[in-house]
């Protein structure tokens, strides 16, 4: 993160200036985002993996508000990335649909699948909350597999290209790495100053409520139920987003997007970056594609290396990378 | 002895209320009425269905039998979320407030809950009357230098009028408080009684407590029940002369 102000134009910074840094990013936090993001693509090893990390990072950050902010975790966020890749990729491979029309469409659908997900799932608690979301994602999973004609089924939706984009001002072409970069970072960008907004709001204010004591949210006159439905839902168009940019990221919808591990993937760079805060997805997201990427470059067996290193963030670091670094500077 | 008086002027009435918990009934064929404007407290000994019959008047679950009458409207089984916009607020026995949140969000939450629950976009930080308003609150119930503790970090005592605080933020008509001086100091018990009596200057309360004898000097009624039953009702004096009461509250100790 000490990417961000170029400004400071000291190479050795006290531990005390590090810290109002730190202060200052967490209050900044849409423009920190931002700032780091416009540079991100040049100091990750290839632009790819700086796309990887912003999709995911989205996911995570959608994810984020129902499991961090509200308290609930949910095992099913799969499906919305999933219903979100596929809602673009058949719009444009079946229907020929502008680039526009597909990403939105593919927005629609993840929060029409959290819409209905969520109404079957929300009057389930704790860890029964946790395993009908599962359930209920893998329903998706095979409903989609068993669809083959649209969705390609195992073989996964191919063809998802939209290749020269024209703005009238300005035309570009996806297939140029810093381009496509910019493209999703646009999309990305403006989700994550609506995240903020909401979290911002009278009702991210309810989130916390619910979080602390839904007894208590309860008594003072909130409908929890109807509460968490929403906030699921919410959370579906933001997952759905980042599947729709998926899709035309990979130009192809592989199955997996809907799999179970996805959503575990998705819990897992919540807590390495810090469930609850706003960072921490998008560090999360960071810190576990980086992991991967360079581990793979030594074993196969990466996944083993990056569960230890998930245990040790679990049981020495509960706050995640972002929340133990805001957890010292508030000190 | 469980006759229902159906004066208009009843602000809070139980019609027969039975309370079964698998084979066990709690409470057993209840009938009270709660006039306006009085502070009525509901004592009993252990077991005597007290904390069961505050559940069921604050609508924390439906009774197996009976209504609930406010203001001549049936609320039994009304959802809980929908009481405070009846103007009903309750404290809860044991502590309950958002512990990872100043005291002073905690109650704006609370005043919050009235007017913009589905709000998403406006920024939190610009509902300026809503904190002032906090801050009153917990002015009036003694938390002055607390405003931005976190409420997790507060003394039992204060956490206890953080929550009355937040029960007073949609400016009750009727104020349900279910033993409000439970685990508390002498010292602290003598400042909340004397917070009850003023907030009841001003409004309808209704207060469970297990001690007689700290509720004798302050309540204008009192409510008698006993092995989940209606025992006894009248003023502090009625009570005091009771012999049933006398009875029920014998060798139990300083009560």
């Amino acid at each position: 993160m000490s990417e961000i102000p170029m400004n400071t134009g000291e190479m050795q910074v006290s531990g005390r200036r590090l810290s109002d840094l730190v202060k200052l990013v967490a209050r900044h936090r849409v423009i920190a985002v931002l700032a780091f993001m416009s540079v991100f693509p040049f100091i990750m090893p290839y632009e790819a993996l700086a796309v990887n990390i912003l999709i995911y990072g989205l996911f995570a950050l959608g994810f984020n508000m129902v499991f961090g902010y509200m308290g609930v975790l949910s095992f099913g966020h799969a499906a919305f990335f999933g219903m979100g890749s596929y809602g673009t990729g058949i719009a444009i491979v079946h229907f020929g649909a502008p680039w526009p029309v597909a990403i939105g469409l593919g927005v629609v659908v993840a929060g029409i699948t959290a819409m209905i997900m969520g109404a079957m799932a929300i009057r389930s608690r704790g860890i029964y909350f946790a395993m009908v979301t599962l359930a209920l994602a893998q329903c998706v999973y095979y409903l989609i597999y068993q669809m083959s004609d649209w969705s390609g089924g195992e073989d996964g939706l191919t063809g998802v290209t939209i290749g020269e984009i024209d703005l009238g001002v300005v035309s570009f072409n996806l297939l140029d790495p810093t381009a496509k970069y910019y493209f999703m970072f646009t999309f990305v960008a403006l989700a994550v100053f609506i995240f903020s907004r909401i979290l911002a709001s009278p009702f991210g204010a309810v989130l916390e409520a619910i979080r602390e004591n839904e007894n208590r949210a309860r008594a003072c006159g909130y409908n929890v139920q109807l509460t968490k439905w929403i906030t699921f839902v919410i959370s579906g168009l933001f997952c759905g987003l980042a599947g729709a940019l998926n899709a035309i990221h990979l130009s192809v919808v592989p199955i997996e997007s809907l799999h179970y591990h996805l959503s575990g993937q998705a819990v897992m760079m919540a807590l390495l970056g810090g469930m609850g805060t706003f960072f921490g997805p998008f560090v999360g997201a960071m810190a576990f594609l980086l992991l991967e990427d360079v581990i793979t470059l030594i074993t196969i067996h990466w996944q083993l290396f990056l569960g230890i290193t998930f245990m040790i963030f679990v049981l020495f670091f509960p706050k995640g990378i972002w929340g133990s670094i805001l957890h010292w500077v508030s000190r | 002895m469980n006759s229902i008086s159906a004066s208009a002027s009843d602000f809070l009435r139980a019609e027969h209320v039975t309370m079964r918990y698998g084979g066990f009934t709690a409470l057993s064929d209840v009938s009270v009425s709660f006039p306006k404007g009085q502070l009525t407290a509901i004592i009993g000994p252990n077991g005597a269905g007290k904390g069961t019959l505050f559940n069921v008047l604050s609508g924390a679950f439906p009774p197996s039998e009976g209504k609930v009458i406010y203001e001549g409207a049936d609320i039994t089984g009304t959802p809980q979320h929908k009481f405070a916009r009846l103007g009903i607020a309750k404290s809860f026995q044991i502590t309950n407030v958002f512990p990872q949140l100043s005291a002073q969000e905690n109650v704006r939450i609370a005043i919050q809950a009235l007017s913009c629950r589905y709000d998403i976009w406006s920024p939190r930080s610009g509902l300026k009357a809503m904190q002032e308003q906090a801050a009153q609150l917990l002015d009036m119930v003694g938390l002055t230098d607390h405003h931005h503790r976190l409420a997790a970090n507060l003394a039992h005592g204060e956490q206890r009028s953080l929550e009355i605080a937040m029960a007073l933020a949609c400016d009750p008509r009727l104020l349900l408080l279910d033993e409000p001086t439970a685990g508390m100091s002498p010292e602290e018990t003598v400042v909340m009684m004397d917070l009850i009596t003023q907030l009841a200057s001003e409004r309808t309360v209704i207060l469970v407590e297990h001690k007689m004898k700290l509720v004798m000097g302050i309540c204008n009624r009192l409510i008698v029940l006993h092995h989940g039953e209606f025992l006894a009702e009248g003023t502090p004096d009625d009570i005091r002369n009771n012999d049933e009461v006398r009875r029920v509250y014998l060798g139990q100790g300083n009560h």
